[in-house]
């Protein structure tokens, strides 16, 4: 009867507008009725399927992961053994054609640190296998060998790599002072991604907009900034922001093997002195440095005194912020919104996500307490990352007065990203043998 | 003399680092391995929560959203007076611009037979505004619903609309059930 009914409304427009006011009145809170029930078709017409695409197969992300696992131990073969500078530099092309413009950028280990940091922080995140390895795989390859990954592999590092046309020797002190961004940035993203808050290391990558060539004018812009700056500052990315070169560089210092400029001894010729776009060739030392040792010594003293100090200063300081670096999470920003809204009782429309909430049917107090969880996981992440910072600050300075005697130029094993340029330049062959005691020439008399 | 000693200590301390930092390694890699890990998985929202604000089409890393609108076709009544292909009040029962109401043109419809159309989405029209949606569901059957096209999808680490959705609607989803609609799942599962 009733369906007799509708159709025949289905023929005339103003009743099943009526009708379908009605109905949908009625079945406001039963949505698996359908208010049309699909018709009985007289001319045989199929319903077509639903249009949604097929996934692609799991074995492409383990065949990227094999073939992640090929390039590296390639480049550090190249690095290491073949020392080929050549090598080194068409095996970026192919990464950075092969995972930056082909996939897209996307699977990469300087975002995994969030990955991982989230895996930890929050069990019920499940992290799918590929992340875990590509997070470990380049770390142990750098524990062993030196940062090869960067010097190859990082689609990030080939793009910058490909720009250095005319790089220019930065001061020690905008080395230093630019060289603590890196710490900050990871302390960040572990903070984000601790509290299940935010990537935001993938959220401001500069480059992946290139790699897929879709992305708003503001990454398109930080990339060509980067670019362009690249020419003259070296890969600006790697040395200045990225968070997981911190990892590298550390893991790096203590590596097993290392490029080494020179095949055998270092005959002091002085022909590599500039060919490191990055700074991170260390001079051999001169000798009369050494006689500020005790000045130095006492500096050190200092700085042991004062990082402490910076740690909890800092430590308090960014924990004073931390309702501000909660803003980022979506839970508190909504109770704070709806806290207002409720104070002010004003006639004002809520913004869409405060009327959704209210429809959800969860009440005020249970997103308080969940905001107020989150907030406090802030507080004492933000302590940490202070007092992190703070003692990255102190480290750095209290580096600055060790001074460590040195005979030969050595590629400085943390900032050494291993893209073998500097072998080139090295007239020294393998297994030449110095036939004479080599003075070093000592750096205050080189330009009398 | 003195400097080989001090190279032996450096040594060692570096062998001794290098040695905790593997074991550091080897424990992040077994401790999550075991713990929870899973294959990859994919982003999708739950057209229960979607409330069709529209931060869709805005708010994705491409250009054009990798979230469309998908017709569970089943689920469509066919309606000659479709609310999520016509405006609310159309001057004309017709398929002129001014009448629709999608802003991309992306729904096509063809007369089956009297009275009946069928809706058609062309997706590369589509922007994920969400439009459509709304209307089909507050008048209609709801067979229209929006929902990420996994191929144009990009799986970034964290979803940009994910971000700004005001409903949380956006979860990852285990990839073998990687589509989340409303009279679409039961279907599969009967048959």
């Amino acid at each position: 009867m009733f369906f007799k009914h509708r159709r025949i409304a289905m023929k005339n427009r103003l009743q099943i507008i009526i009708l379908a006011l009605v109905i949908s009145l009625l079945t406001f809170n039963a949505f698996s009725i359908q208010r049309f029930p699909k018709p009985e078709f007289d001319s045989g017409y199929k319903t077509p399927a639903v249009q949604v695409s097929k996934i692609q197969p799991a074995v492409f992300e383990f065949l990227d992961l094999g073939l992640f696992i090929l390039i590296m131990s390639l480049v550090t073969w190249m690095v290491l053994k073949k020392r080929s500078r050549k090598g080194v530099f068409w095996i970026s092309v192919f990464s950075l054609l092969y995972f930056g413009f082909y996939r897209n950028g996307c699977i990469c280990p300087v975002g995994s640190v969030q990955n991982i940091t989230m895996a930890i922080f929050n069990p019920g995140y499940t992290i799918p296998l590929t992340a875990i390895a590509f997070f470990i795989i380049p770390l142990g390859f750098t524990l062993f060998f030196g940062r090869t990954f960067c010097a190859g592999v990082c689609p990030l590092g080939a793009i910058q790599d490909l720009f250095a046309f005319r790089p220019i020797s930065l001061k020690p002190w905008i080395r230093y002072l630019f060289g603590l961004i890196p710490f900050i940035y990871l302390g960040l993203a572990i903070l984000y991604s601790a509290t299940a808050t935010d990537f935001i290391i993938c959220r401001y990558d500069p480059f992946v907009g290139f790699f897929r060539h879709n992305a708003s004018s503001m990454m398109f812009a930080i990339g060509g900034i980067l670019l362009v700056t690249g020419i003259f500052i070296a890969r600006p990315y790697c040395r200045f922001f990225c968070p997981y070169g911190v990892l590298l560089n550390l893991v790096s210092r203590v590596s097993r093997r290392h490029l080494s400029i020179a095949p055998s001894a270092c005959i002091n010729c002085r022909l590599c002195e500039n060919s490191c776009p990055y700074d991170a060739i260390d001079k051999p030392t001169g000798l009369e440095v050494k006689n500020d040792n005790r000045e130095l010594v006492k500096r050190l003293i200092v700085y042991w005194f004062i990082t402490p100090a910076l740690v909890v200063l800092l430590g308090w300081t960014a924990s004073k912020y931390h309702d501000s670096l909660a803003l980022v999470n979506f839970k508190v920003r909504l109770a704070k919104e709806i806290m207002l809204l409720e104070k002010t009782e004003s006639n004002v429309t809520p913004p869409i996500e405060v009327t959704t909430f209210r429809s959800s049917g969860v009440s005020n107090e249970a997103l308080y307490s969940e905001a107020a969880a989150i907030l406090e996981k802030f507080r004492i992440g933000s302590w940490i990352l202070g007092g992190f910072i703070g003692l990255v600050f102190g480290m750095t300075l209290a580096r600055l007065t060790i001074y460590r005697y040195k005979n030969d130029y050595t590629a400085n094993k943390g900032l050494c990203l291993s893209c073998a340029r500097c072998v080139e330049y090295c007239p020294v062959k393998e297994g030449d043998t110095v036939e004479t005691e080599v003075v070093p020439v000592p750096v205050g008399l080189e330009n009398p | 003399m003195d400097n080989t000693r001090k190279f032996k200590r450096r040594e060692f301390i570096n062998t001794s680092l290098r040695l905790g930092i593997g074991a550091g390694l080897g424990a992040i890699a077994i401790g999550l391995t075991t713990r929870s890990v899973e294959g990859k998985t994919l982003w999708q929202l739950d057209t229960s929560k979607c409330v069709q604000c529209g931060n869709c089409a805005i708010s994705c890393v491409k250009q054009v959203s990798a979230v469309k609108c998908i017709h569970v076709t089943d689920m469509c009544g066919y309606c000659d007076l479709c609310s999520g292909y016509l405006r609310s009040n159309p001057k004309d029962l017709n398929t002129a611009a001014e009448n629709r109401l999608c802003p991309t043109g992306a729904i096509s419809r063809h007369f089956i037979e009297e009275p009946y159309f069928e809706y058609k989405i062309t997706e590369e029209l589509c922007n994920g505004c969400g439009k459509c949606v709304k209307n089909c569901g507050a008048f209609g059957n709801g067979s229209l619903q929006l929902q990420i096209q996994q191929d144009q999808c990009l799986n970034c680490n964290q979803c940009a609309i994910a971000r700004t959705c005001p409903s949380q609607a956006f979860s990852r989803v285990d990839r073998d059930s990687p589509y989340i609609l409303k009279g679409f799942e039961s279907k599969k599962s009967k048959g």
